[in-house]
């Protein structure tokens, strides 16, 4: 709180002068206001202590009108440095890392100063961090784990909004690897180091920095941002279904989910992984490298038959999209107009994706349904890409005739001419 | 009957050049005339044009239901409320192209792939849909019901 | 019968007279007499295009709407409208060709000299006419292709100095290539050029007719001195079922192209999206459009695309006005402007060909 006063004093006295009228003054309490001797030195010092006014106008502190005394204390409109760093002054130096989030806090967990800024922002990271495993540590006095200004950055803290920075969704998995990567720091802890170098393999990573879809997940989606902890084996699935809402739906009713439950696995991650999440194939059912069933059921029994079943269903529709899709590509490289049957084959391939989501209930007799649907309209597309090779061979044969007819009517002129012209 | 006065060979020759001239004048005119007669027969199916598109006739739909409907090369969305009034919007979600539902029981719309929410306006409203759906304009004619691109004002 | 017809018309119409000029017209024999029939050919593509033209009207519906659904209509639904549509496409840029071929033929065999500036001339605009028919043409499928075409083309227009900016905003109907652009296109394809191209086309044949076909210099020399060299066939019959052969043949060609390679449909055209890498004009613009790309941006003070487009302006007047730079003495004719003549065909064709694989 010790910067509020501070802060209503300089309003106070602006007020004041703008009552009074007097420009003079109004333009001598502004410089004195803009003024901040901080910068003077500690823009020339090398860099744990420098500061420039460039680098501090990013900050969103500064934009909103806070400066250097507002987190440090001190007098920033004295000249000498003796002065305006002086415990009179109630300056605090470096700011402790154990002491960081309780000074962020003394703002960030007040509504009532907060609201002045932006009155739908949080306000609950204090309380969040205290329940995170980087705050619990912290309290246990280690200094190793992070603190707000390890992600949030300090003196150019933008707005996470900001694509440029440190916790936008596009940056903030490389700011979390920054330590987690990091074996050397990370020495000590039990826990891995190369969670980052796998989410950069996954669907996620590849839709959020490759296709720059913002909603797709990186780490605080799951993991959660100021309350940090691993979500749990046993809710993994709850997690994964704030998306992936249907293949929740559909593996709520498989049996996998009362057997995983009974022998603690983590749900969607048994089979698809955790961080480095790939694309799934169909091969995931079958019996190669990427199989995954077969890890934990026996060969010929109920289920690996079932799973047979689904393979041979899932992969008997994807060739039959290709091949009406080859019977159409090959009908249009002959000029043949089958945009409509183009347009049909999206629904195809939509039957096909719902059926690989339909997959996760595990049931034969439902993904059947979505196989069905999407065998008749392939189908229906294969015929209309051969019919439209049959029109191409009839229209060729028109031509031919045409054609005859054409050459007869040019011998009959030359014969005629000839005739004419003796 | 006049006599031809030439010879054989030469009337022989005559003979070519009629048979090959008419009946080759006679079926390039047919294999002219004949497209053009089948063109200006216009087909059974009638062209609705591009901005308009019959999506559902009256009878099909009950209140708080929908159905997809096809526009132009896009699926649509024909919803009737509760209240008995139809609205229509693209149904292909903003997010990666997956076609969208009607949800009775939410009174939303509803993308199944990941769980994208739209309002009965299209806005997009939860998930990871970008941009809201496009909305058509709504109207009956009959006892269909006609959908049409919205005009600009 | 048919000579009852005949009389009954003679009767009314003097008909025998209307057509005698027909009778007498003669056409000189000699080894370049084939480039004679690029003419008639054009012609009778201009033919097919009007007939074909008025049976796609028949179908097509103009406006953003709708153009792209009646044309993608016309190729699905109807009973032979690919080949009316392919036809009609192919035939379009069949006649470009001829049209070109004939004037470069008209050119080398120095056919426009005196007394025959006129037919030069009012042929000069035609082929000017026929490629506004192309270029408005174009755009009335309304693909992607073809809009980005149109607004790369009248975008061009729009650097004409003071006069650009007024000329651009009236072909586009607008700022900017919209439906309104279309409705405006629509109406030149079909009713402002073919008007135009009629009234030139008559007055052209007006002029050939009266004047007769020209003979290379060379050989009006040769016949001059030797008058017994001469060789003439009659228009009518020899020389018209000698056309005749050239126009079934013709058809024959269309016929198979428009049976083998269909003229395709593309993508409908959507303003919002952004314009496909490569955007080329038709391959007839080619050579302008590769040479401006070429010009670089700043000449001098003058803007790079200004220039050109002034050039080519120039380059335009000058080949519409070229038969009279030339001597009306065959024995005198002037070199330079055959000269000029194979210049401009090896400067287009290799354009043509340059711009073509060029990125």
């Amino acid at each position: 709180m010790a910067i509020l006063p501070n802060r209503f004093g300089l309003l106070g006295v602006a007020h004041d002068c703008a009552l009074a009228g007097c420009l003079v003054l109004v333009a001598c309490v502004g410089y004195g206001q803009t003024k901040n001797s901080c910068l003077d030195c500690h823009a020339a010092l090398p860099d744990p202590l420098g500061v420039t006014q460039e680098k501090f106008s990013q900050d969103i502190h500064a934009q909103k009108g806070l400066t250097c005394v507002s987190c440090h204390g001190g007098d920033a409109a004295n000249d000498d440095p003796d002065k305006a760093m002086s415990a009179k002054a109630g300056w605090k130096g470096n700011i402790e890392r154990r002491q960081i989030p309780q000074l962020c806090g003394s703002c960030h967990s007040d509504p009532a100063y907060i609201r002045q800024f932006n009155p739908s922002l949080r306000t609950d990271q204090l309380g969040q961090y205290h329940t995170s495993v980087h705050g619990q540590r912290l309290a246990a006095g280690d200094t190793k784990v992070a603190v707000c200004t390890d992600c949030h950055g300090v003196h150019d803290l933008r707005a996470p909004s900001d694509p440029r920075s440190t916790v936008n969704p596009v940056n903030v998995a490389n700011t979390c690897a920054r330590c987690h990567a990091d074996a050397n720091y990370m020495k000590g802890y039990s826990i891995p180091t190369d969670q980052f170098t796998k989410y950069s393999t996954s669907v996620h990573y590849q839709a959020l920095a490759v296709r720059g879809d913002l909603s797709a997940p990186t780490c605080p989606t799951c993991h959660g941002n100021h309350g940090a902890v691993p979500p749990g084996t046993d809710k993994v699935q709850n997690v994964c279904s704030n998306c992936h809402a249907f293949q929740d739906q559909m593996y709520e009713q498989s049996s996998h989910k009362q057997a995983f439950q009974a022998a603690s696995l983590p749900g969607c991650v048994v089979c698809h992984g955790n961080h480095g999440i790939t694309y799934p194939t169909d091969a995931k059912l079958g019996t190669g490298p990427e199989a995954v069933c077969m890890r934990c059921h026996t060969p010929g029994d109920k289920c690996d038959q079932a799973r047979a079943e689904l393979l041979v269903s899932l992969t008997k529709l994807d060739q039959a999209i290709r091949n009406a899709d080859k019977a159409l590509a090959l009908a249009e490289s002959s000029g043949m107009e089958v945009s409509e049957a183009r347009l049909a084959q999206g629904q195809a391939v939509d039957s096909l994706t719902k059926a690989r989501v339909t997959i996760h209930s595990f049931r034969t007799d439902l993904v059947d349904q979505d196989i069905q649907a999407g065998l008749k309209i392939a189908a229906k597309d294969l015929q209309t890409g051969r019919d439209a090779m049959v029109e191409r061979n009839r229209r060729r044969a028109g031509l031919g005739v045409s054609l005859v007819a054409i050459g007869m009517v040019l011998v009959g002129l030359r014969l005629y001419i000839k005739k004419l012209e003796g | 009957m006049t006599v031809d006065p030439l010879s054989e060979p030469a009337q022989a020759r005559r003979r070519t050049i009629k048979v090959f001239l008419g009946s080759g004048l006679l079926a390039s005119f047919a294999s002219f005339i004949y497209p053009v007669l089948r063109y200006l027969i216009p087909p059974p199916v009638a062209d609705l044009g591009g901005d308009e598109i019959v999506a559902s006739k009256l009878s099909e739909l009950k209140p708080n239901s929908a159905k997809i409907f096809r526009f132009g090369s896009h699926p649509g969305l024909l919803i009737m409320n509760s209240d008995g009034t139809y609205r229509a919007l693209s149904a292909t979600c903003t997010h990666l192209g997956c076609t969208v539902q009607y949800r009775s029981d939410l009174r939303q719309i509803w993308c199944a792939c990941h769980n994208g929410i739209y309002d009965l306006n299209g806005r997009n409203v939860s998930g990871p849909p970008p941009r809201p759906l496009a909305v058509f304009d709504v109207h009956l004619r009959g006892d269909e019901i006609v959908v049409s691109r919205k005009r600009e004002a | 019968m048919f000579a009852a017809l005949r009389n009954w018309f003679d009767e009314r119409f003097d008909w025998d007279n209307l057509i005698a000029p027909l009778r007498h017209k003669t056409v000189p024999t000699h080894r370049l007499s084939y480039w004679y029939f690029l003419g008639g050919i054009t012609l009778f593509l201009f033919g097919i295009q009007v007939a074909t033209g008025i049976l796609l009207l028949l179908y097509y519906r103009p406006g953003a709407n709708e153009a792209f659904e009646s044309v993608q209509y016309i190729m699905t639904q109807v009973k032979f409208g690919w080949l009316i549509r392919s036809i009609h496409s192919w035939s379009a840029n069949l006649m470009i060709f001829t049209a070109f071929a004939h004037m470069f033929s008209v050119l080398f065999l120095k056919a426009y000299r005196k007394p025959r500036e006129l037919t030069w001339v009012s042929g000069m605009l035609l082929l000017f006419l026929v490629m506004g028919f192309g270029f408005s043409g174009y755009l009335l499928p309304w693909n992607t292709l073809a809009f980005f075409a149109t607004k790369v083309g009248t975008e061009i227009t729009g650097q004409v100095p003071i006069m650009g900016k007024p000329m651009m905003i009236f072909l586009r109907g607008g700022e900017e290539v919209t439906g309104a652009t279309l409705t405006r296109f629509f109406g030149f394809h079909v009713a402002v050029l073919p008007g135009l191209a009629t009234v030139l086309l008559l007055l052209h044949l007006l002029l050939v007719q009266r004047l007769g076909m020209s003979v290379p210099p060379k050989l009006e020399v040769q016949w001059t001195v030797n008058p017994s060299a001469r060789r003439e066939m009659t228009f009518f019959p020899n020389f018209l079922l000698r056309e005749m052969m050239a126009w079934y043949l013709a058809l024959g060609v269309l016929g198979v192209l428009a049976a083998v390679f269909p003229w395709n449909l593309g993508v409908k055209a959507d303003p919002f999206v952004p314009a496909p890498a490569g955007i080329k004009p038709e391959w007839y613009f080619l050579f302008m459009f590769q040479t401006l790309k070429l010009i670089p941006s700043k000449v001098w003070f003058i803007d790079g695309e200004v220039l050109g487009v002034l050039a080519f302006g120039l380059v335009g007047l000058v080949w519409l006005l070229l038969p009279f730079f030339e001597s009306d003495q065959p024995s005198h004719m002037k070199q330079w402007i055959t000269g000029l003549a194979v210049f401009a065909l090896a400067y287009v064709a290799g354009m043509s060909v340059y711009g073509h694989f060029a990125k």
